[in-house]
């Protein structure tokens, strides 16, 4: 009785091609509604402070001048009309415009923004080229010495604290074999440190997703028939097995470069790499809020555009999911 | 191929040494954190400028009262070492007290009650997933001003997406057993279903997530503190000790390495401790 009071209906009773449609509608619905809670969470996270006038004029501000600057940026209004206009104008594309550095937001977020993707892109690629390899050795090897040392190699990324990674990089690779650049945006050598930085944090989950789905897919009919026909082994281990035990791992790295985006604002400041991370970060140091709530909701639509794009992908991928 | 693995099969749980190993750093950094101030050699906060920077045991030069050397105001690292421990024990442990009391309220009903509540649970964990963690904590911070409590509570009510997953997912499993069926033929209350019978029952699932969420907690306090927004000075964070001595550590690296070897072995430790936890209670930690 209890298991039948809470049994769902099937979601989907349609053929199945209609269905991803709907499946994909809903998700645009729920990003949308995701993406306005977030604007709530990041107006109401700015306002935390109390009074936004106070801070902004400075310590050494009169009175006067904090209604001057109170005026001025509108922060003498209902908060409701504050928001509303807010959400009104971003919805625009105007995302306001940033006290410290006297400029539009969304510019100043799109003139930042190159950077902190080539960081992110730099980072998934050099965590894909290293968990994929790890991740089909582990899997073909199972259960011996070198499964588990790519088990641990794997521990290892997940307890490496990324910022101290960084400082130790730049003292070895940069200073003492002066391989790499230690700082800044130059040229592409720049991007390799904190690349590698940043892909230890996409390592770990990477390997472990890419040795599970082989593991499954080695185990599984089609390989045994792949094996019967007498194919070689590369062809059954990268034709047959890595497609499959690609699916998943295609998905979670979309994911995964979301995650990345979002936590790059300690590596851009640890390399001194003036992407949105580190725009963020001057910008909590000097109060401008306008720059803090932007950043926060563009980050949070491109890691919500991301598990859309990694959904649409396994659709893509994987036939059985697309439908007859 | 498979048979063979079952035979041979990997060391698990208490067999496995990685397990001892993560139960003996857990262990120490435990015995660190709770008896801080009786086993540091010298006060962590006395600052002494003649003896500033002085090297470790294994360098030239060094001075036998401070083993592990001093810092640029003179303080001695190893009681400073020693102090970070508890300080990285204590905000990992209460985060995941918060976050924990968070997620598995979320989860727990979610998956129990299904429907319109279970929905409005899945929205709220993908709109947490979407939100930057470090960002917003950073901005919680930089606009509040930095201080333990207000530390613990940001980091509280931002990682509690793994606790609400594996609630809703375990709670979902064990609310279709016989048990539990059995419980309502009986007359139980909802609260008492949820309770005493689905509770208890996914409790083994929730202790894995939890030692991993400390791991999470204590690197997360560390790079805010690094960056300048968590623990505040003097208290010796290890994050806020590598943001300190970071510019000296081109000339001498090991006033950077001392405090990360540390929080990389403690996390280390704690992953190995809930690692080997998982396998003997055969529990899922990942959605």
């Amino acid at each position: 009785m209890g298991a039948a009071r809470f049994s769902r209906a099937p979601r989907f009773r349609t053929k199945l091609a209609p269905a991803m449609l709907q499946f994909f509608a809903r998700r645009l619905i729920v990003a949308i509604l995701v993406a306005a809670t977030v604007m709530v969470l990041a107006f109401a996270l700015t306002r935390l402070s109390g009074d936004l006038a106070i801070s902004i004029a400075g310590p050494n501000a009169t009175q006067a001048d904090v209604e001057i600057v109170r005026k001025a940026y509108g922060l003498d209004k209902p908060l409701s009309v504050q928001f509303f206009d807010w959400v009104g104008r971003a919805a625009t594309g105007d995302l306001g415009d940033s006290y410290f550095f006297k400029k539009r937001v969304a510019d100043l977020i799109a003139e930042r923004m190159p950077v902190t993707f080539t960081l992110g892109l730099t980072g998934l690629v050099i965590a894909l080229v290293v968990s994929l390899p790890l991740g089909i050795l582990a899997a073909v090897r199972e259960n011996t010495s070198l499964d588990r040392g790519v088990q641990l190699v794997a521990l290892i990324g997940q307890a490496m604290p990324s910022f101290w990674l960084g400082l130790l990089l730049m003292i070895t690779l940069g200073l003492q074999l002066g391989w790499l650049p230690i700082s800044g945006t130059g040229s592409w050598q720049h991007y390799v440190m904190p690349g590698i930085v940043l892909a230890f944090s996409a390592i770990p989950a990477l390997t472990r997703l890419t040795r599970a789905g082989m593991i499954q897919a080695l185990g599984s009919d089609y390989i045994r028939t792949a094996r019967a026909k007498g194919l070689s082994r590369a062809a059954i281990l990268l034709k047959h097995a890595l497609r499959n035990a690609a699916i998943p791992v295609v998905a979670i790295a979309a994911v995964q470069l979301g995650f990345m985006l979002g936590g790059s604002i300690v590596i851009e400041q640890v390399f001194a790499l003036h992407g949105v991370g580190f725009l963020a970060w001057e910008s909590i140091g000097k109060n401008d809020f306008p720059v803090v709530q932007a950043v926060v909701l563009v980050l949070a639509v491109i890691y919500v555009a991301l598990t859309m794009l990694a959904d649409l992908m396994n659709a893509v991928l994987d036939p059985r999911l697309r439908g007859p | 191929m498979s048979t063979v693995s079952v035979i041979t099969g990997p060391r698990r749980g208490w067999r496995s040494a990685g397990t001892w190993i993560g139960a003996a750093i857990v262990g120490v950094a435990t015995v660190c954190a709770i008896f801080a101030p009786l086993i540091v050699p010298h006060d962590p906060f006395t600052q002494d400028l003649s003896k500033r920077l002085l090297p470790p045991f294994w360098m030239a030069g060094t001075n036998p009262d401070h083993l592990l050397g001093t810092d640029q105001l003179g303080r001695d690292y190893l009681s400073r070492l020693i102090w970070g421990c508890r300080i990285s024990m204590l905000i990992g442990i209460t985060v995941t007290i918060v976050s924990g009391l968070i997620g598995i309220t979320l989860g727990v009903l979610g998956g129990f009650l299904g429907g319109r509540v279970d929905d409005a649970v899945l929205f709220a964990i993908t709109t947490r997933l979407s939100i930057p963690v470090v960002l917003v904590a950073l901005a919680v911070v930089g606009l509040l001003g930095s201080s333990m409590a207000l530390l613990v509570l940001t980091l509280g009510l931002l990682l509690w997406d793994r606790f609400a997953v594996v609630a809703r997912s375990t709670t979902m499993q064990v609310r279709n057993l016989d048990f539990v069926a059995a419980a309502w033929c009986a007359g139980c209350s909802r609260a008492r279903i949820l309770l005493g019978e689905v509770l208890p029952n996914i409790a083994s699932h929730l202790v894995v997530v939890a030692t991993l969420e400390i791991a999470l907690a204590i690197l997360l306090e560390a790079a805010l503190s690094f960056l300048g927004l968590g623990v505040p000075p003097p208290l010796p964070s290890w994050g806020l000790m590598i943001a300190e001595a970071k510019d000296y550590m081109f000339f001498s690296p090991w006033v950077i390495v001392i405090p990360g070897v540390a929080l990389f072995v403690l996390v280390l430790g704690i992953n190995l401790l809930g690692d080997g936890l998982r396998d003997l209670f055969g529990a899922r930690s990942d959605p």
